[in-house]
This record gives C-alpha cells, sequence and structure tokens, in this order.
C-alpha cells in the first residue's frame, strides 16, 4: 500500500465508505445526469483538497488558523484574474497558478516566521486579523478583482461546454470541455490528497505530531520548532491556493463569497471536527457530508414537506426554507455524538471490539 | 585527563534571577570528560533550574555557558542537543500519545537529521527503528514498546525518559532525579546504565540526584548548590564531611556541634 502511505483507514466501515465517495467522484458524471450534482462533485472534491490541507495545521500541527481562505481565494485570484485580463489559454491559467503559489507561500511564510513564535491564540487572532484584510482589499480594489460581483472570465477552450471531444455521447455522457474540467479537478485532488497522506507519514509529518504533542520535548531533541511550523504552513497554504484555482476554473468565476468569505471558513472548521481532526481521512468524510447536505438537504425537506402535507405543524417544521436549521442541528448532534469526528468514532469502535 | 584540556561543558557566572530573587547566584563550574559530577543541594537549591539554563530552556540574566570551548550561551535548547546535550528531565516529559517506540525513534530520527525528509515514508527507514528497539531493550521496556507513552507506570516513564535521551547520543549527559519515584526493582536497571555511561569513559554526565548512597556509589565529584549558590566543591568523601554541606543539606548550623 506504497500509495496509500501505509496509513491505511484501519476500519472496515471507513473503508468503505472511503471507497464509495471514490468510486462516487470517479464516476459522478456518469453516475450522476444533470448539472446540480456534477457541481455538488466538483465542489466535494475542491473542499476534499481544502479541509485536507487545513488539516495538516490545525490536526497535525496543532495550528489554529484562520487565514486559510485567504490562499483559497489567492488561488482563486490568481487564476481567474489571469484568465479575465489574458487571453483564455493554459500558460495564462497556468501562470496564474503559479503567481498565486508564490504569493501564497510567501505570505505563508511571513505570516509564520513572525506569528508562530507566539501563543496559538495570538497566531490565530494574527490570521484572522490578515485574512479580515486581504477580504476587505479584495473588495475594495474593485476596479481590478470586481469586488463584491467578482470576476467572470473565459476558460481554455479545452474546458468548455461546446467542446466536444468525441461525436457520440459515451454512456449518454457529452464527452466536453466540462467533463475534461471535471476530471482534471478530481485528479489533481486525488494526487494531492495521496502526496499530503504521504507528507505527514514522512519523517518530517512525524516530527510535526511530535510538536504538537509535546512541544518542549520536541525542542529538547533538537527539532527547531518555528521552522517545521513554518514548512507546515508553507504546505497548506500552496494546496489551499491549488485549490482555490481549481474552484475558480470549475465554477468559470471568483468572486469573495465564494473563496474569502467568513462562512467558507467556518465550513471548512464543521468539515475538519465532524470529519475528524489529524486523521486526513476525516476531511473526505466531512467535505463530502457536508457540501452534500448543504446541496440537497433542502431538497429532501421539499419531498418531506410534500409528504406531510397533511400534518400541519410537522409540514411546517420540514419547510424546505428551514434547512439551514436542520444542518445546524446535524451539526450540533454530529459534533455532541462523535466528539473525536467519524472516523475517530469508527476507528475506536474497532480497538473497542 | 589531561591537565589544562578544555572542559567538555563550562558554566561562568551563570545567574539568573526572576524578579528580585536570585535562583542561580553566580555559578562557576566546569565538566571533565570521562567525568561523573553529582550536584546536590536541598529542595529550591536551584539544581533544576542550573540545569535548565545548561541545557538552553531558560536564559540566563548573566554568564555565560560553553559547551566544547564554544559559547553556547544564544543558542536554544534545540541546537544544544544538536551539540551532543542530552537531558533527561525531571517531571517526566514525553510525547504522551505516541508509542513507545516512536518516542525513542523520534530522537534516533532528530540525532540523524531525518526531520526535513518530507516525501518518504517514515517506516522506511528500518535502521531507526531497529536502533530505538535495541534502546529500548536496553532499558527493558522492549516488552511495551507499543504502548502509548501515557498508559506507562511512571517508573517506567522514567526509564523512557532516559532512552530518548541516550537515542539522542549524547556526550554530555544531564539526569534530572533520574531514580525518583521508581520502584526498588527498577532504580538498578537505571543505576547499570549510568555506570556503563561512566565505564564508557568518553561521556561528561551531570547528576541531579537526593539519594546520597547513590551519589557516593557513582561520583567521583559532587558539586553542592545551596540558595542558588555554589557552596562546595569536590571528591565525595570529603564534600560530604564539611560543615558547610553539613549544614546546607542536613540543615545542622555551622557550629552548632
Amino acid at each position: 500500500m506504497s500509495l496509500l502511505s501505509g496509513d491505511l483507514p484501519r476500519s472496515r466501515i471507513l473503508s468503505l465508505l472511503l471507497l464509495a465517495v471514490l468510486v462516487g467522484l470517479a464516476f459522478a458524471p456518469f453516475l450522476f445526469g444533470g448539472a446540480q450534482p456534477i457541481n455538488t462533485a466538483a465542489k466535494v472534491c475542491v473542499f476534499i483538497l481544502l479541509v485536507a490541507s487545513y488539516d495538516l495545521l490545525i490536526g497535525y500541527s496543532g495550528i489554529v488558523s484562520f487565514a486559510h481562505t485567504m490562499f483559497f481565494g489567492i488561488g482563486g485570484y490568481g487564476v481567474g484574474l489571469a484568465l479575465y485580463y489574458g487571453t483564455a489559454t493554459w500558460p495564462v491559467a497556468l501562470g496564474g497558478l503559479a503567481a498565486a503559489l508564490v504569493t501564497g507561500v510567501l505570505l505563508a511564510f511571513a505570516i509564520g516566521l513572525f506569528s508562530l513564535r507566539v501563543r496559538a491564540l495570538f497566531y490565530a487572532m494574527i490570521t484572522l486579523a490578515v485574512a479580515s484584510a486581504f477580504a476587505v482589499l479584495a473588495s475594495q480594489l474593485s476596479a481590478f478583482t470586481g469586488g463584491e460581483d467578482g470576476r467572470s472570465f473565459r476558460v481554455p477552450d479545452a474546458l468548455r461546454p461546446g467542446t466536444k471531444f468525441l461525436d457520440a455521447p459515451l454512456f449518454g455522457v457529452d464527452v466536453n470541455g466540462r467533463l475534461l474540467a471535471y476530471y482534471i479537478v478530481f485528479l489533481t485532488v486525488l494526487a494531492l490528497f495521496l502526496l499530503l497522506l504521504r507528507i505527514v507519514n514522512s519523517p518530517f509529518g512525524r516530527v510535526l505530531q511530535a510538536i504538537r504533542e509535546n512541544e518542549f520535548r520536541a525542542e529538547a531533541l533538537g527539532y527547531r520548532v518555528v521552522r517545521y511550523r513554518v514548512a507546515a504552513n508553507c504546505i497548506a497554504a500552496a494546496l489551499a491556493v491549488v485549490a482555490g484555482g481549481l474552484n475558480a476554473l470549475w465554477l468559470r468565476y471568483t468572486g469573495p463569497d465564494t473563496t474569502l468569505s467568513f462562512t467558507i471558513m467556518m465550513d471548512i472548521l464543521l468539515m475538519v471536527v465532524i470529519g475528524g481532526m489529524g486523521t486526513l481521512y476525516g476531511s473526505v468524510l466531512g467535505a463530502t457530508l457536508f457540501v452534500v447536505a448543504q446541496n440537497y438537504l433542502q431538497k429532501l425537506m421539499g419531498s418531506a414537506a410534500q409528504a406531510l402535507e397533511a400534518t400541519p405543524l410537522l409540514a411546517r417544521l420540514v419547510d424546505p426554507d428551514r434547512w439551514l436549521l436542520w444542518l445546524g442541528v446535524l451539526f450540533v448532534l454530529s459534533v455532541y455524538f462523535f466528539p473525536t469526528g467519524i472516523v475517530g468514532r469508527l476507528r475506536s469502535g474497532r480497538q473497542a471490539r | 585527563m589531561a591537565a589544562g584540556a578544555v572542559p567538555v561543558l563550562e558554566t561562568r557566572g551563570l545567574t539568573i534571577r526572576f524578579g528580585g530573587h536570585a535562583a542561580v547566584d553566580d555559578v562557576s563550574c566546569a565538566f571533565h570528560r570521562g567525568s561523573l559530577t553529582a550536584i546536590v543541594g536541598p529542595n529550591g537549591a536551584g539544581k533544576t533550574t542550573y540545569f535548565n539554563l545548561v541545557s538552553g530552556q531558560l536564559r540566563p540574566t548573566a554568564g555565560r555557558v560553553l559547551l566544547d570551548g564554544e559559547d553556547v550561551t544564544a543558542l536554544g535548547p534545540a541546537l544544544r542537543a544538536r551539540r551532543g546535550m542530552g537531558r533527561a528531565f525531571q517531571l517526566t516529559n514525553l510525547f504522551p500519545n505516541l508509542s513507545v517506540r516512536e518516542n525513542v525513534r523520534l530522537a534516533v530520527q532528530a540525532r540523524a537529521g531525518g526531520g526535513a525528509d518530507i516525501l518518504s515514508r517514515w517506516d522506511s527507514r528500518r535502521a531507526w527503528i531497529a536502533t530505538a528497539d535495541r534502546i529500548l531493550e536496553e532499558v527493558a521496556l522492549a516488552p511495551v514498546a507499543g504502548s502509548p507513552a501515557a498508559t506507562l507506570p511512571h517508573g517506567d516513564q522514567r526509564k523512557l525518559e532516559v532512552a530518548v535521551m541516550m537515542a539522542l547520543e549524547p556526550h554530555v549527559f544531564m539526569f534530572d532525579e533520574p531514580t525518583a519515584g521508581m520502584s526498588a526493582e527498577e532504580v538498578p536497571v537505571v543505576l547499570d546504565l549510568i555506570r556503563r555511561l561512566k565505564a564508557s569513559g568518553d561521556k561528561t554526565i551531570l547528576l541531579v540526584e537526593h539519594k546520597m548512597d547513590v551519589v557516593r556509589s557513582l561520583a567521583d565529584r559532587i558539586v553542592v548548590l545551596h540558595q542558588g549558590r555554589l557552596v562546595a566543591d569536590g571528591p565525595p568523601a570529603e564534600v560530604i564531611a564539611s560543615p558547610v554541606v553539613q549544614e546546607a543539606y542536613l540543615g545542622v548550623p555551622v557550629g552548632a556541634t
């Protein structure tokens, strides 16, 4: 299991769930017809990468950062603005991503170097301040960034819906630019997830976990804690930038609401907690569950409300407009019953037996 | 030991003040290769604080620390550890949720400078695991190698603390009450280990210890700290008999007898 870095799911149910997510995402365009499922699948992919990279910080390194959406945004704006101002070609898109990567990593390096020496709480505050400043900047520089409206842009020809690679549909699905775009998102996320799994199971990753456990001891062993933290910060930032770039390519749009908003930061935190911190696999389950619930709970409640039309109070309770309330209830319950997340719960269940 | 040789470890005028209180006050002392020095003194004499200053956990208010003749006062604990300073802490200080083996393996990895390796699997470095297992064997912890460190009984945690220091292969060993809280059967394991280190002849060992029988049997020199000051320094028999130690350590005022 070299591809999985020897870090197996260690629970049969967890393995099955992960396999289901993998198969579901790998064949999403063929399994589920229509635009909404494929959009949801792409969003799941993007958030798996975003949440997994955040888990490297919070779960493996014990660093609490509120700036993860900023790096996500830098990726989104890097690719988006490059394509908006440049021609819709691959070199421009990749150039935008490269510029975003450099900016993101330098910023992560600077924030880390200046503030990872201080206590965890102060670091969280500093990241919050920097991220807020960045969000304000992005919306104020509206002549450049499009402000609150963001920018819609053209993607390279190969990714457009009008580009057909096969004359006839394959298994009932048009083999067009959107399909290629989806698989670029899916495969990039899969590759980077496996890379992250390798990183946390490398000698370097082991040091991060040691630092999280006992910083004082790690330092006494000769590990220079600040350097390791800064390195983890930079890696997480780089992966968030890529996630942002993929998101922009898929949406063909970039704006504050899809990248920089604090709501997304809260979503990431919820996904990592629900899935299980410090497991990486948790981010897969957390992101999938959360994004799917976000997209389908309303629909599910709509049909439930219809079915319960006869019983007035219940029908009102499951009114589709109240979906956010129920989403909240679901999360409170899941955190209450699975304090170590879904993965933590599944793994400890196995040990108990 | 050649006379006039550069001491492996030396402190010059080492002082730290917390507020107005000098916890370690102007301590100058040199430690030579192959020696085992016991540092004794009543509770609150500044022994552990002195260790913290030497290994870099605390920065002195005044004075210097020299390792192999080089001034390391400005270096943090990580860099001092890399230069060969090993420390077993008085209050057990481990990675509680990591396995016993992993606690030691991380020290072996630190010694090998392997922390920067980000792309290979940690368990592909079999030699590090083998070294960790060999050290655990030496301190009789091999049977519990797979358990989380926090689940070990206190005595075993102290032994693990020593094992971690051994894994760093330092040339300066600092033991801070290594046998405190250990059962009578466990004490000899650690003492034998210290004795073997001493027998190798090229290590410099510092030992903070309360049990005078242990000190007498191991040390070839005793340094006495009292209220942060170095009050006596010499061969064990001589120091133990000196009136200043009788007062500082046993609470008998000078001239009372």
